[in-house]
């Protein structure tokens, strides 16, 4: 019973989805939008081909090396910036005004200090990425209650102890909703950093398709990395929702 | 009478910070812990109660001064048999509450089953046994406080020191935990040293009470309840009872008035 109860959501939506696309298709005619069970059915023939490995090798290398600029550079730059208090006030709203920044007007200037290739996909995408996680963090651990660490001490803790078994579990719901967050826009990072001046990867076999008018391949690549981005939030929003357990009133 | 703790001239000042003056928090003040006894703290808004408690855990040095326990000095680090119970919710959000219980023995590194024993003991004297493996924001603060004294409870401590730990409940629930820390009390046979600003609280669960000024905080008086050991909240219930937070009172009100004026002053 529980296992239909917590599918019949998930199910429900891409039930929902499918149709809306259908309908929409109907309306709009193959020139704007292909039928759903075509364009499926097209992907999964691209994936058989072996050219398309490539592809998707190069964007998931990128999105992996932004990921994991953006996860422990965030986190590393938050713990700084919360544990120093004039650091974190000073450099506050900066990141929050970076953050806000339509950064892709900024990518011909990412452009010409990484040249074309890898190293922009993968710098565009830190830059998405790192400041909400750095930005999280920081909130983490600036609003860590005072209580907690003298509960430690009174009750014997090392400095190690009292940050491995009280400040890194005291911190982790906040730090790990940074990640989550992070993990979206690192994604859309690279992915906004492929669509220019590549030669390889998901985003440039999209620009290719949209030269071609190519529509089946663009739904077809966009359902491939929707389906990603989908199958990866609600695992992260998962984990997020089991460490805030305790947190919820 | 063996004395427990002892604290020899301690004063505790706050150096100055960018746009405040030094605050001379505490002292300087003596004063001795019996083995046994259960001694209340009493005084006005930011006499300094907490400091002194702080200061006589080892959580924070004085700074004049020497603090003893059972003989030792204490400096800086909370020695091995004193026990606190802080003010705030200190349950840690992410144990369920058997685990918060055993935290303490956990990181001493002791043996699975004495920490099983010992945990078991608390959680069931703590009324705490349908709880469990509840997280403490399943639970009531009253709750929350208990599962934070059986997390002291289980360290065994010989001094436990507690710091306006019914503060935040409401009167029917501070009664009922003022019964339960007396049971604690004579069950144990530690010592307990209480932080209040509740003078019926004191009244009620205390052997002594020394009573604090206005800051910076020194004992003015102690006075001794003589109340039996084996009591509980309906000690209220006699008729000399009055009389003792009357004197408590009367102690206290002028200095009462001085700390307003004091908070009065920092305000502007």
């Amino acid at each position: 019973m529980t296992a239909v109860r917590t599918l019949r959501g998930p199910l429900l939506l891409t039930v929902t989805l499918l149709v809306a696309w259908q309908l929409l298709h109907q309306w709009a005619g193959d020139t704007a939008l292909t039928a759903p069970l075509p364009t499926l059915g097209h992907l999964w023939e691209m994936i058989g081909q072996k050219r398309f490995v490539p592809h998707v090798t190069e964007t998931g290398l990128a999105f992996l090396q932004a990921l994991a600029i953006s996860w422990i550079g965030g986190v590393g730059i938050g713990v700084l910036l919360g544990g120093h208090k004039l650091s974190g006030e000073v450099a506050e709203p900066i990141l929050v005004g970076i953050y806000s920044l339509p950064k892709i007007t900024l990518y011909p200037v990412i452009l010409l200090l990484f040249g074309l290739g890898m190293s922009a996909k993968v710098a565009f995408g830190a830059l998405h990425g790192i400041i909400p996680v750095a930005l999280f963090t920081m909130n983490a651990v600036r609003n860590v209650n005072r209580t907690y660490p003298r509960a430690g001490r009174s009750m014997r803790l090392s400095p190690a102890q009292t940050a491995w078994h009280i400040l890194i579990p005291a911190t982790l719901p906040e730090v790990f909703t940074g990640l989550r967050i992070g993990f979206s826009l690192t994604l859309l990072g690279t992915m906004l950093g492929e669509l220019f001046a590549s030669q390889r990867g998901l985003g440039f076999l999209l620009m290719t398709a949209i030269d071609l008018n190519d529509v089946q391949t663009i739904l077809a690549i966009a359902v491939l990395i929707s389906l990603f981005a989908v199958a990866a939030n609600s695992i992260l929003l998962a984990i997020d929702k089991r460490l805030h357990r305790g947190a919820a009133a | 009478m063996t004395v427990v703790a002892r604290l020899t001239d301690v004063s505790r000042i706050y150096p100055p910070r960018a746009g405040h003056a030094a605050v001379h928090a505490l002292g300087p003040l003596s004063m001795e812990l019996r083995a046994g006894e259960f001694f209340s703290v009493v005084g006005p808004s930011g006499c300094g109660k907490s400091t002194l408690l702080d200061v006589l855990s080892g959580l924070a040095p004085p700074s004049q001064g020497t603090v003893e326990f059972e003989g030792k000095p204490v400096a800086g680090v909370v020695p091995e048999g004193v026990g606190v119970v802080f003010q705030e919710d200190a349950s840690f959000p992410w144990l369920p509450v058997e685990d918060n219980v055993a935290f303490g023995l956990r990181r001493q590194g002791m043996d699975a089953a004495e920490i099983k024993r010992r945990a078991d003991f608390a959680i069931g004297f703590m009324g705490l046994n349908d709880f469990r493996r509840a997280y403490p924001s399943q639970l009531s603060g009253g709750m929350r406080q208990r599962v934070c004294i059986a997390r002291t409870l289980v360290l065994q401590p010989r001094l436990i020191l507690l710091d306006e730990p019914f503060g935040a409940l409401d009167q029917q629930t501070r009664l009922l935990m003022g019964d339960e820390l007396l049971r604690l009390w004579r069950e144990t046979s530690a010592t307990v040293m209480l932080i209040t600003h509740a003078l019926d609280e004191a009244n009620l669960l205390s052997d002594r009470i020394g009573v604090m000024s206005a800051r910076p905080g020194r004992f003015i008086d102690v006075v001794e309840t003589g109340w039996p050991r084996d009591r509980d909240s309906r000690l209220a219930e006699r008729p000399d009872f009055g009389a003792v937070t009357s004197k408590l009172w009367s102690l206290l009100r002028t200095e009462s008035m001085r700390a307003l004026g004091q908070g009065a002053v920092a305000a502007q």
